[in-house]
């Protein structure tokens, strides 16, 4: 895209320059067993060192979305995949946890996925927000982004030791409801998870949050405490989500819960301000505070999960 | 842009089912609202259309009692996208509603029609038809 006006341009140029310094995903570490979130950027390499393994999390791309306070989400989003690529240890692989796109476009998915190109990892994990389901329950999404294990879309795999697993909670909803698992999807999550041992490290991932983070706001799964009974057992579980475009966790037992930053733009904190739109009033400049990457690295030989989380700064 | 959705209460898909016959179905879809909702408007008056905003996620009113044959209109005034859906399909759903995007149904019928954002699933709202 061309730019007529120079001011633009330079602006966006400024814009991008204070991306690419803070980025916008979380990097994650697998160590024994152990699950680190960093920050992509400097203090990233240094911990990365012991890893056995790691992935990068993006999510909330919204391309198409083009208001404020983020004018370029094709940018932001080029910014983070650049940032990944910058790590000196290559992620095994990429997770994007959903709202590929803003309103389920054709074109938006093929942006979306031009963009994803230009990452060095080879593979990308994909699942389904709310956004990219409009108008055809998902079609789209799935004939271009969809692992094509299951009829539902959703999907398991294994990866040096730890157990993924992709749900898909944002088809089917009901009138005054949250995201949504339904029977089907819970059935073979049980069946999924009835082989492996307590040991294996699990790590499982959804658009919208799988716990009650704020229902009043839709933030949340209505099955997904049946779904978090089967995970009980197992020694070692992080969930991560995406949806609400700022960085929330929570521990329950053996299982960690986290939230992602968007690529596009920040959400208020629960209940702060009237629902949950984008933030608008960001002081210019300081959009990418608010955006970012999550990257895991595994670590074999413990069985206790641990986390932490690192803010972009 | 400001893109118009028209959607329809099933009870005028019913009854413009004499004109649907006489044009094509592509021909029905391509004159959108005007020729063949005519036969609406013709069973239908000059209702006035109600008016319902959508902002931070949440219809207002919530709850919209209207006479029959009136004409409500959804206007979306939020940043995120919303779709209105019936529950229980009794009338068509939106496409996906970006900002400033306004949506139609003329309701003929009486009766109490419930809805949702299908995507937003806590946004209910309810229309009554008297």
């Amino acid at each position: 895209m061309q730019d007529n006006h120079d001011n633009e341009a330079g602006g966006r140029r400024q814009f991008l320059k204070c991306m690419a310094w803070a980025g916008a995903g979380t990097l994650w570490l697998m160590k024994g067993g152990v699950l680190h979130a960093h920050a992509l950027g400097e203090g990233a390499k240094a911990a990365a060192t012991d890893a056995s393994f790691s992935f990068a999390q993006i999510s909330d791309s919204h391309i198409g979305f083009h208001k404020e306070p983020n004018m370029d989400v094709v940018g932001t989003l080029r910014a983070s995949v650049a940032l990944v690529n910058a790590q000196a240890a290559r992620p095994d692989f990429l997770l994007h946890t959903g709202d590929l796109t803003h309103l389920s476009k054709p074109e938006e998915f093929d942006t979306l996925a031009g963009v994803m190109q230009e990452s060095h990892t080879r593979k990308v994990f994909y699942v389904p927000g709310e956004h990219d389901v409009i108008g055809d329950n998902g079609a789209e999404f799935f004939r271009r982004f969809g692992e094509r294990q299951q009829a539902g879309g959703w999907y398991s795999f294994d990866h040096r030791g730890v157990h993924f697993v992709g749900l898909i909670n944002v088809l089917n909803l009901k009138a005054g409801g949250l995201g949504s698992l339904g029977a089907e999807q819970l059935a073979w999550l049980k069946k999924d998870l009835a082989g492996l041992s307590a040991e294996t490290p699990l790590v499982v991932f959804a658009h919208m949050p799988l716990w009650p983070l704020y229902p009043s706001w839709g933030w949340g799964t209505d099955d997904s405490a049946e779904a978090m009974s089967y995970l009980r057992r197992f020694g070692s579980v992080s969930v991560l989500n995406g949806h609400i475009h700022q960085i929330q966790q929570k521990v329950e037992g053996n299982i960690t819960f986290y939230t992602a930053r968007s690529t596009a733009y920040p959400q208020p904190a629960p209940g702060v301000g009237p629902g949950p739109g984008p933030m608008k009033e960001i002081a210019p400049g300081a959009l990418h505070r608010y955006l970012g990457i999550r990257d895991v690295r595994h670590v074999q030989g413990k069985q206790v999960l641990a986390v932490t989380e690192e803010v972009l700064s | 842009m400001k893109a118009m959705a028209y959607g329809i209460a099933r009870p005028h898909v019913m009854r413009r089912r004499s004109c649907a016959l006489l044009l094509s179905g592509s021909l029905c879809l391509a004159m959108g609202a005007s020729p063949p909702a005519g036969a609406a408007n013709a069973a239908a008056p000059k209702a006035q259309a109600q008016q319902i905003e959508i902002r931070n996620f949440a219809f207002a009113p919530k709850s919209l009692t209207v006479r029959a044959g009136t004409r409500v209109v959804w206007t979306n005034r939020d940043e995120e996208p919303h779709v209105i859906t019936s529950a229980g399909s009794l009338f068509a759903s939106s496409k996906g509603l970006d900002t400033s995007d306004s949506y139609a149904v003329t309701f003929s019928k009486p009766g109490t029609y419930a809805y949702y954002c299908s995507i937003h699933p806590m946004m209910v709202g309810t229309i009554i038809v008297q």
